[in-house]
């Protein structure tokens, strides 16, 4: 078992944190993740397991919400589902139960690296980053995008908390684009 | 250009990438007995149109979803945007 | 003495003197000065050389119009050739060269193309280099290249960096004057979301450069007090030194901000400059208008400048770039530039006025119904000839001419998406047309209201009717009182007779040059536009283009909107290639993407290769190797020999799940798929709907609903859209959902006869991964060390071989845990030459066979196309041109004398037939040296390939030299049967 060491999406041991302008620039590791999208016809039923599991309401378009498990939607009947990693490495596998045959999970752990930017001036940083109008933000938003030419989802909590996900392969660049912004921004 | 996406509202035409007319939704049935012409006709005959064409873009830095523009080609007015599964099912994609 | 033309008052601070160089000589001027404001204040009025003739030239305007006064600015990796010496901020240090003149701007030796001007008249080149064709490589084009451009290249990199940058508005405000500012407060007091920039360091647009009163202030006071005004509002961004360079589909902008080009090196992390890419839903063009010239003989002296400009370097700057000037105008502005100037103590010798009835002053001499026919002073002006409506001539002694012809709407941005510019009789210029971009708006003088009165009353209504366009009311500010001047101006474009009147300044094309392209018959303005170079030049003719067109005008004997006018394009201003870049640019073009064995192949000293984005790992050299191939060989060998492992987590690979996933995969594929157990892996082949194949990859079956697909590593992207297109558009209700997972899970390929023994150590033991428990192209769940993983038992290399998949972040250790494990087998690590030896080896297809052109039959897999099912391709895949008698079909080639190599590319000769495209048989796709045949290989692509076995075929490559003899062979090198894929 010991010798089976996860390193981090940037190659390291321990999640790097880099602070600069006010904003802190978080790699976190320690979030499990899963797709989840409703079967042709059961719809409603899909719905009503994940909005359980989740204890709220499904995000709409656009739109992410924070409950037991943090969820936000990815397209049309399908949403992506965060918890944390140590304790729920088996979310996948946990929500596939739940949800039988209405719905299609699939794990989506390490497919992604994350980032998480907290400090108060956010919005400057993203606007050399993609075109999300983060500045009407408020929290509760969601969306994929591309930064860097890399397609990311930004997921915003509140003003002052925003994170990236990007593709897992690429989160050297990724943290490369994000750090140069917090520089160029703040 | 901006593409009035009918799920997440205004993005920008640089999150999509572009296929081309509509009409490759009208794929043929496979055992007409003409299927090689219609499928000759399917994949290689394109109207040209200046002005309003009907086409489509996939959503790749978004929620993934295809849609149908009806964009003008001379003065790049959109003036519909519908999700290409509707659009095909209500075209009688449904099987 | 320094700063002799400086006088009293202006916007710059006096406080703050700068040292800078220009020519290698120092000057002194102020905190607020631009480039050519010092110079003049600093009595320098020659500032570059003109393109074509190499004439002597001075600023012709005070703005980013200029078409004479660019110089290099700023020196080693840093400079900057062409750049504006009336836009360039001064900054302590900064240091510009003049350009296009050689040995010294004072003295130049290429001016004797201005002697040569005859010869060097509109097309010229056209005429000239024609022929004979030889003598273009050798002669003209040497000759061209020479004295071509004007500045000169750094040819080191640009040490700045560039960002790119997303803004989104309600109301975007272009331009700073009393309309924008104006458009701005209505819009923001009314709530909008307003982004208000302006090109300008100094917001206030025109205002700052005027003596005139708002309300009860200063109009300079004004434009600061609204600017403080906009700035405290949360609502508003400003955004000075920011240049709106387009006007794009649907309220898209681009803008240029130059963020650190007022300092001498950017600050730490900071660009050089922002290219944003502003959303708005409503804009406000207020970018105001230009002055225009008028042309007569010798029109081009330095100190010979607008009249508008000259008035700006008083008030703004208080720099005059002589202490007696004069006047030539043909409208009442120009007088308000020499009540400026003789208010401010310069000396005005004379107002020549083209209209009979000119105003008269107090202050200075005007002379009425007069026109200027000649001047001189070599390197500046020194006197004017004026001929007087009477017909007798007079000379005027001064060092600098204002001239006023009337004042051009900045029309650019409103005809970006192709709106033409209309003729407005009461201006006599052209304004926006009626076709503005969608949501656009223009105001103030960009819309023909010159006086201040009317800027500011348009300025308001525009905002408000763009307040209303967005659904917001506004209430109508009550704009103070200003100016408002009635246009008092008789046109007046050139000075008949005058030969050497220059209308575009920077292309040299002179009244001359537009005449003799009426006398060739140039008649549309594009083709007057092209023959010419008229506007053609960095200013896109901002201040000359009028004056071609009505000259050309009047020769047609037509009325200037009749012949009309070109339109605009982006970018408004010349734009630096590094700010579209952004930041990709260097090492950072393009993102990386990293395997999971990335950071252990660094240790090792790999060697990486891009294939995509992807860094792959290409060879792993060991100590004492010295060629890539004795890596390569070592690795392929071993591998075949004992076991070898390879990271091929790049293959795409994509979750699909549903109740009608195999149905799914059935339309995707051309095999079928529907009777795939659980637990087994398929090869799979992917057509184009119009029978190419598009890619290949495998389908193995987690459960009834579950299939995990993958693809090449080149069409992960594509394969995924395509099947998101096959699913939405082609068959809605099929119950199946897409995922990538390619990311998510570290794969590697473990291969060899070994591979099963180095995996039981690795698999955790309550997995049975015998042959029976575990046979060929089997798949299933296994563990690694407690860590969930999967087995699936398919081989690219020809041997027993598995791929095994942990989550990515697990992907380092068991890249390490495998290499400790293979230790007792001499197991190796290898990259993509040696996969790629192994597959040519095995004759298996990759990239370079499924080229976009070739087919199932080509590739050899004619068969696996089901007729009894529809798949995507299967129908055109039967279409009689893909499945001629004689068709490509993929072979093996050998060397006939093994000391032969067989290059890719190489095209295959039946011998004894002529080396031509009419008797070509096919083409070598992929080619290796295989150390286990001990010789070159190759496969390709052989008309009727199946049935020419041992058939001896001549190689041939022109190109390189390359014509041997080659056998043809099966593509399948190794174990033909495939025994040891089973063992």
């Amino acid at each position: 078992m010991s010798d089976m060491m996860p390193i981090t999406a940037l190659g390291g041991r321990s999640p790097r944190v880099d602070t600069h302008g006010g904003v802190t620039l978080t790699e976190n590791t320690n979030t499990a993740l899963a797709s989840y999208a409703a079967r042709l016809g059961s719809e409603e039923k899909a719905c009503t397991v994940l909005a359980e599991a989740i204890g709220r309401d499904l995000a709409g378009p656009g739109q992410v919400v924070f409950g037991t498990f943090d969820a936000f939607w990815m397209g049309p009947d399908q949403w992506m589902i965060a918890a944390p990693h140590d304790t729920h490495e088996l979310l996948a596998f946990e929500l596939s139960q739940a949800a039988g045959l209405s719905a299609s999970v699939t794990e989506q752990n390490d497919a992604w690296c994350r980032f998480d930017l907290t400090g108060n001036r956010l919005a400057s940083v993203f606007e050399l980053l993609c075109p999300v109008p983060l500045r009407d933000w408020t929290g509760g938003e969601a969306t994929r995008t591309s930064i860097d030419h890399l397609g990311c989802f930004v997921i915003c909590k509140d003003v002052e908390t925003v994170t990236v996900l990007g593709p897992r392969s690429s989160a050297g660049s990724l943290h490369h684009a994000l750090l140069t912004a917090m520089k160029a921004a703040l | 250009m901006i593409i009035d996406h009918p799920l997440l509202g205004p993005r920008d035409s640089a999150e999509f990438t572009y296929l081309g007319d509509a009409s490759l939704i009208h794929r043929p049935d496979w055992e007409a007995k003409d299927a090689i012409s219609q499928f000759a006709e399917y994949g290689y005959q394109r109207d040209n149109p200046a002005g309003t064409h009907r086409e489509l873009w996939f959503h790749e830095q978004g929620d993934r979803s295809w849609l149908v523009v009806t964009r003008s080609t001379t003065t790049h007015e959109i003036t519909q945007v519908e999700l290409a599964r509707d659009v095909a099912r209500r075209e009688g994609r449904s099987t | 003495m320094t700063q002799v033309n400086r006088l009293a008052g202006g916007q710059v601070d006096r406080s703050k003197e700068l040292s800078f160089k220009f020519d290698g000589k120092s000057y002194r001027g102020y905190q607020g000065d631009t480039l050519a404001s010092a110079l003049l204040a600093n009595d320098v009025r020659l500032m570059g050389r003109s393109f074509k003739y190499h004439r002597p030239r001075g600023p012709l305007t005070s703005g980013s119009e200029e078409p004479n006064a660019i110089v290099e600015l700023r020196s080693g990796a840093r400079q900057e050739p062409n750049t504006r010496a009336t836009t360039a901020e001064l900054f302590d240090g900064l240091t510009a060269k003049s350009q296009n003149r050689w040995p010294s701007l004072a003295f130049d030796a290429l001016a004797i193309n201005d002697r040569l001007s005859n010869f060097l008249a509109a097309g010229f080149y056209y005429k000239t280099f024609m022929w004979p064709a030889v003598f273009w490589e050798k002669l003209y084009e040497p000759i061209i290249r020479k004295a071509a451009g004007l500045g000169s290249l750094s040819l080191q990199d640009d040490p700045d960096s560039y960002d790119k940058g997303f803004r989104h508005c309600d109301l975007l405000v272009i331009g700073s004057g009393p309309s924008g500012l104006m458009a701005a407060l209505t819009a923001a007091r009314a709530g909008a979301e307003v982004i208000l920039a302006d090109e300008d360091f100094l917001l206030g647009g025109r205002l700052n450069a005027e003596t005139y009163a708002i309300g009860d202030e200063d109009a300079r006071d004004w434009a600061a007090a609204t600017v403080a005004e906009l700035g405290a509002m949360s609502n508003v961004r400003i955004m000075p030194r920011t240049t709106v360079i387009g006007a794009f589909d649907h309220g898209i902008y681009g803008a240029l901000e130059r963020v650190s080009d007022h300092v001498a090196v950017p600050a730490d992390g900071k660009p050089r400059q922002i290219l944003w890419r502003i959303y708005t839903k409503q804009t406000i063009l207020a970018a105001g208008a230009t002055e225009r010239p008028i042309a007569f003989e010798q029109n081009d002296r330095p100190g010979i400048m607008l009249a508008s400009a000259m008035r700006a370097y008083v008030n703004r700057w208080a720099a005059t770039p002589a202490h007696t000037v004069a006047i030539f105008t043909n409208n009442d502005d120009g007088h308000r530039t020499a009540h400026d100037l003789a208010a401010k103590g310069v000396t005005v010798a004379a107002v020549i006025d083209t209209r009979a009835d000119a105003l008269k002053s107090e202050h200075f001499e005007v002379i009425p119904g007069a026109t200027i026919t000649n001047t001189q002073g070599r390197l500046g002006l020194t006197v004017i000839e004026v001929t007087l409506s009477t017909g007798q001539t007079r000379s005027i002694s001064c060092g600098a001419l204002g001239v006023s012809g009337g004042w051009n709407p900045n029309v650019h941005l409103a005809s970006h998406q192709r709106g033409r510019p209309t003729w407005m009789p009461e201006i006599s210029a052209f304004g926006p047309g009626a076709t503005l971009p969608e949501g656009m708006h223009a105001a103030g003088a960009a819309m023909g209201q010159l006086s201040t009165h009317g800027a500011l009353q348009s300025g308001a209504a525009q905002a408000l009717v763009a307040l209303k366009a967005m659904g917001k009311e506004g209430a109508r500010p009550d704009p103070p009182e200003a100016e408002d001047a009635p246009i008092r101006i008789t046109p007046f474009w050139h000075v008949s007779g005058a030969k050497r009147a220059w209308l575009d300044q920077q292309n040299d094309v002179t009244a001359k040059d537009v005449k003799l392209a009426h006398q060739e018959n140039f008649r549309s303005v594009e083709h007057l536009k092209r023959y010419t170079t008229l506007g053609m030049a960095t200013d896109q003719g901002k201040t000359s283009n009028m004056g071609g067109l009505a000259i050309m005008a009047e020769l047609a004997g037509k009325s200037i909107p009749e012949v009309g006018t070109t339109i605009f394009r982006p970018p408004y201003t010349p734009t630096a290639i590094g700010a579209f870049a952004g930041r990709s640019a260097g090492a950072d073009f393009r993102p990386i993407r990293k395997t999971p064995s990335h950071f252990w192949a660094e240790e090792q000293g790999a060697v990486f290769v891009e294939v995509g984005m992807w860094l792959r790992t290409q060879w792993f050299p060991r100590p004492g190797e010295t060629h890539w191939r004795q890596s390569v060989d070592r690795e392929v060998a071993q591998t075949r020999k004992s076991v070898g492992i390879c990271d091929v987590t790049t293959l795409g690979k994509i979750d699909v799940q549903g109740a009608d996933a195999a149905t799914f995969l059935n339309k995707i594929y051309c095999n079928p798929f529907a009777k795939v157990p659980i637990g087994k892996v398929r090869y799979g082949l992917m057509l184009r709907e119009d029978g190419i194949a598009m890619d290949d990859g495998t389908a193995a079956r987690l459960a009834e609903d579950h299939f995990v697909v993958t693809t090449t590593t080149a069409n992960a992207v594509g394969v995924y859209r395509h099947m998101e297109f096959v699913r939405q558009c082609l068959f809605p209700d099929l119950d199946v959902q897409l995922i990538s997972t390619t990311e998510a899970w570290a794969q590697f390929s473990v291969a060899g006869p070994n591979a099963r023994n180095l995996l039981r150590k690795v698999v955790d033991e309550e997995h049975d991964i015998s042959n029976e428990a575990f046979p060929y192209m089997g798949c299933g769940e296994i563990s690694v060390g407690g860590v969930r993983g999967r087995l699936f038992r398919i081989s690219f290399s020809g041997e027993l071989a598995y791929e095994i998949a942990v989550p990515t972040r697990y992907g380092d250790a068991l890249i390490r845990k495998m290499v400790a494990a293979g230790e007792e087998f001499d197991a190796v690590v290898y990259g993509t030459e040696a996969l790629g030896v192994m597959r040519i080896e095995k004759g298996h297809a990759a990239g370079n066979e499924l080229n976009g052109t070739t087919t199932a039959l080509n590739l050899g897999m004619g068969r696996m196309v089901n007729k009894k099912k529809d798949s995507i391709g299967s129908t055109l895949s039967e279409r009689p041109g893909l499945n001629e008698k004689d068709a490509l079909k993929l072979v093996g080639l050998k060397p006939v004398d093994p000391a032969d190599p067989v290059p890719a590319g190489a095209h295959l000769m039946t011998k004894g037939t002529p080396v031509d495209a009419a008797h070509d048989q096919g083409y070598v796709t992929s080619a290796c040296f295989s150390p286990n045949l001990g010789c070159h290989i190759a496969i390709g692509y052989l008309k009727s390939g199946d049935a020419r076995m041992g058939e001896v075929i001549r190689l041939v490559s022109p190109l390189t030299g390359v014509d041997h003899d080659v056998e043809v062979v099966s593509a399948h090198f190794i174990d033909p049967e495939g025994e040891r894929l089973r063992v």
